[in-house]
């Protein structure tokens, strides 16, 4: 089945098609030219042999004119027969029963031409007999009457020539013709497969150009070859790539000015934020004297001092992951208690359900892991419900943590975009739940933990009794100290 | 209270982070470049220095090994970006901590807290096994704070000497970095370990004979240090 396929698949490629059409011309070609020459020729070389055959035997009946008295003798007609034979043939002279012969082999005499020549007509016949041509030549000697009319005189005579040298001759024609056709096909086929090679490589060549093409390098170029339309999808073809090539540059040189823009933003507001953080503490404790209107505005710029620094920080970490300058910072860690200190540096110990095996060491960043699962933590504890379990489970590749609550769940919606960046599920929701960058952050911050192909991931789904889970799933051999993306 | 050396270039920084930390009760003396700084610590005595990393002609890392080249003093960095690179050499150039702009005064001043604790004897830690202890060549002296090599004093910045008295006081034990981050540097959440290991590295680079082959500060692989055994 799927060997007839291929062979299909073979037959309708456009190689195997060219080689096809070009060997069915040459054979063509060579059969009809060939087989036209050879039976012209032979009928050339049966011709000549024919008449000269006829020439000599009434050259040589002329000789033994006038015959003796009717009807001759036995002896008569032997030495007619003597004298008709040649080198080239021998004769046989039959009158009525008797028979002559100048020769031992038996001519292959039919009783058509003797009935032709019986009529009175020079007759002639080829046959073959043991596997040897003959040539039978018969006339009947005329007889002139004292009147000066002519009439049978019923005495017969045939030449009969052996057609082998002839037969030779058209044996070596066929035989040339037969070289002339295998050698012409063997001509088509280089002559196909040569055209094939400069029709297909052209071909092949642009179907690997845009394999790359479509794989990204789009500096990929075709080197245009002569002035025929192949050259000219060529020519397309690299006009196309240029312009992608052009297009695709200016949208990543933009977009990288984008976020060298906002790179440069945060770090030029850390250094106004860095003074006003720097007295958020004055602030707060001078609120409590201050009367009224001035401490809930004193408050107020205090608070959102705060926020704005968290956003810096959290715009300035995505950059870093944007700009591919993020490193990790790795060590052996024990998972679970990492997960244990997070908790309770957060003071959240005895709000969440920790399934903590013990004895999971993985080798990560553990600020990072910090990071995401304090996020993912907190984020239960905003959009969920409580309980929230986090549980850590590990095989000898990876290690796993889930975070889950006993909310309403995500929405379909709203799953495909829980890590983009100031995505608001809820536009209800107010910044000062977070940033928008949160999930943004630990999804990076997962993505950053690669062990050759293994590279840890964050997923959000919802759990099949109700609430969302994200789980997060590490590699626990981390090699690659993060940078590039 | 205590003499704060600020070392900032930003004005507005400067003023802000020095009106803080003189409501804390600090006398802060500001300066806007690290030769001014260096100027400053010759002239008169501090107990702390605060030192931007960024700063305009003499860079925060040339300013931190010159000052641990004039003594002990303990050196809290701000770093302006989070930058990993910095904080690295930073802390190879010899600084005790450190904090990311912006920083909130309080917690400025309890890392500030912190480092004085370790300067000063106020909270001797294993101070209660008062005499002195032999570790082979280590002679650690918990009262006097001394530590000597073949009776040669060895000097020791007040994290690094924190940071050996920590490790010995239980030898043949094994103490992660985050034990010894909430010990020594009073690091109540998730710190930073490199504080331990560049730490570490300095010590070793004291009182080792080796120190790619170390033999008082070992490092147990995927779980922290261990002092010894010898």
């Amino acid at each position: 089945m799927t060997f007839w396929r291929s062979v299909a698949a073979q037959a309708s490629s456009l190689r195997v098609r060219l080689l096809l059409a070009f060997a069915l011309l040459g054979v063509t070609t060579t059969a009809v030219v060939a087989s036209g020459s050879y039976f012209q020729a032979r009928t050339v070389i049966l011709q000549q042999a024919q008449d000269a055959a006829v020439m000599s035997l009434t050259d040589q009946l002329t000789k033994v004119y006038p015959i003796a008295q009717l009807p001759p003798t036995q002896n008569d007609l032997d030495l007619l027969a003597q004298r008709l034979s040649d080198r080239e043939g021998f004769a046989v002279v039959i009158y009525r029963d008797m028979r002559a012969q100048g020769s031992q082999t038996p001519a292959p005499l039919s009783p058509e031409l003797r009935a032709e020549v019986g009529d009175g007509q020079i007759a002639w016949q080829r046959v073959s007999q043991d596997g040897r041509p003959w040539l039978l030549i018969g006339t009947q000697l005329r007889l002139e009457r004292p009147d000066g009319t002519a009439h049978p005189s019923g005495l017969e005579v045939y030449s009969v020539r052996d057609l082998v040298p002839e037969q030779q001759s058209i044996d070596q024609l066929a035989t040339r013709a037969w070289w002339t056709g295998g050698l012409s096909l063997l001509l088509a086929v280089l002559l196909a497969l040569l055209s094939a090679r400069g029709v297909l490589r052209p071909v092949r060549d642009l179907g690997r150009a845009a394999r790359r093409l479509g794989e990204g390098d789009l500096s990929t170029r075709l080197t245009v070859r002569g002035v025929d339309e192949l050259a000219d999808v060529a020519r397309t073809f690299n006009d196309t790539a240029g312009t992608l090539e052009r297009q695709v540059g200016e949208l990543r040189r933009m977009e990288s000015d984008a976020r060298r823009f906002v790179a440069d933003v945060s770090h030029e507001l850390r250094t106004p934020l860095a003074a006003m953080t720097a007295v958020t503490d004055v602030l707060d404790e001078e609120a409590e004297h201050l009367p009224g209107d001035a401490g809930r505005a004193a408050r107020l710029v205090s608070q959102e001092t705060q926020n704005l620094t968290h956003l810096v920080n959290d715009l300035i970490e995505i950059s870093r992951f944007d700009s591919g300058t993020a490193r990790l910072a790795l060590d052996d860690v024990d998972v679970g208690a990492a997960v244990t200190a997070t908790l309770r540096i957060r003071g959240w110990t005895d709000r969440v359900r920790a399934d903590l095996p013990p004895a999971v060491v993985a080798r990560l960043d553990p600020r990072r892991l910090d990071v995401i699962v304090a996020n993912l933590v907190g984020n239960a504890f905003r959009h969920g419900a409580e309980p929230v379990t986090v549980r850590v489970s590990a095989d000898p590749d990876w290690v796993t943590i889930e975070v889950a609550d006993q909310g309403p769940g995500l929405d379909p919606e709203v799953l495909p975009h829980v890590f983009d960046r100031f995505y608001k599920a809820d536009t209800a929701r107010t910044r000062s739940e977070g940033s928008g960058l949160g999930l943004a952050i630990s999804w990076e911050n997962a993505r950053l933990h690669r062990h050759g192909e293994r590279r840890g991931a964050l997923v959000a789904g919802n759990a099949p009794g109700g609430g969302a889970v994200f789980t997060l799933r590490l590699p626990r051999e981390t090699t690659d100290t993060g940078g590039a993306r | 209270m205590s003499q704060v050396l600020l070392i900032e270039d930003h004005q507005t920084v400067r003023d802000g982070l020095q009106l803080a930390l003189t409501r804390q009760g600090h006398t802060v003396h500001a300066v806007g470049t690290g030769e001014q700084g260096l100027e400053r610590l010759r002239a008169a005595p501090s107990d702390v220095v605060v030192l931007d990393l960024m700063l305009p002609g003499m860079d925060g890392f040339e300013v931190c090994r010159r000052i641990r080249q004039l003594g002990d003093l303990p050196i809290i960095m701000l770093t302006a970006r989070n930058d990993d690179m910095d904080v690295v050499a930073g802390l190879e150039a010899g600084a005790d901590d450190y904090v990311v702009k912006p920083v909130q005064a309080r917690v400025l001043e309890a890392r500030i807290r912190a480092v004085l604790r370790r300067t000063g004897g106020d909270s001797r830690r294993g101070g209660e096994r008062a005499g002195l202890e032999q570790h082979g060549a280590l002679t650690i002296d918990r009262a006097a704070l001394v530590v000597s090599k073949d009776g040669t004093p060895v000097s020791l910045a007040p994290t690094e000497l924190r940071l050996l008295l920590e490790l010995s006081h239980t030898p043949g034990q094994v103490l992660s970095r985050q034990q010894l981050l909430e010990a020594v540097w009073e690091h109540g959440y998730l710190g930073d370990s490199r504080l331990v290991d560049a730490c570490v590295q300095r010590v070793r680079a004291k009182i080792e004979a080796d120190s790619s082959a170390p033999v008082f500060i070992q490092t147990v692989r995927g779980f922290g240090y261990r002092f010894g055994p010898l």
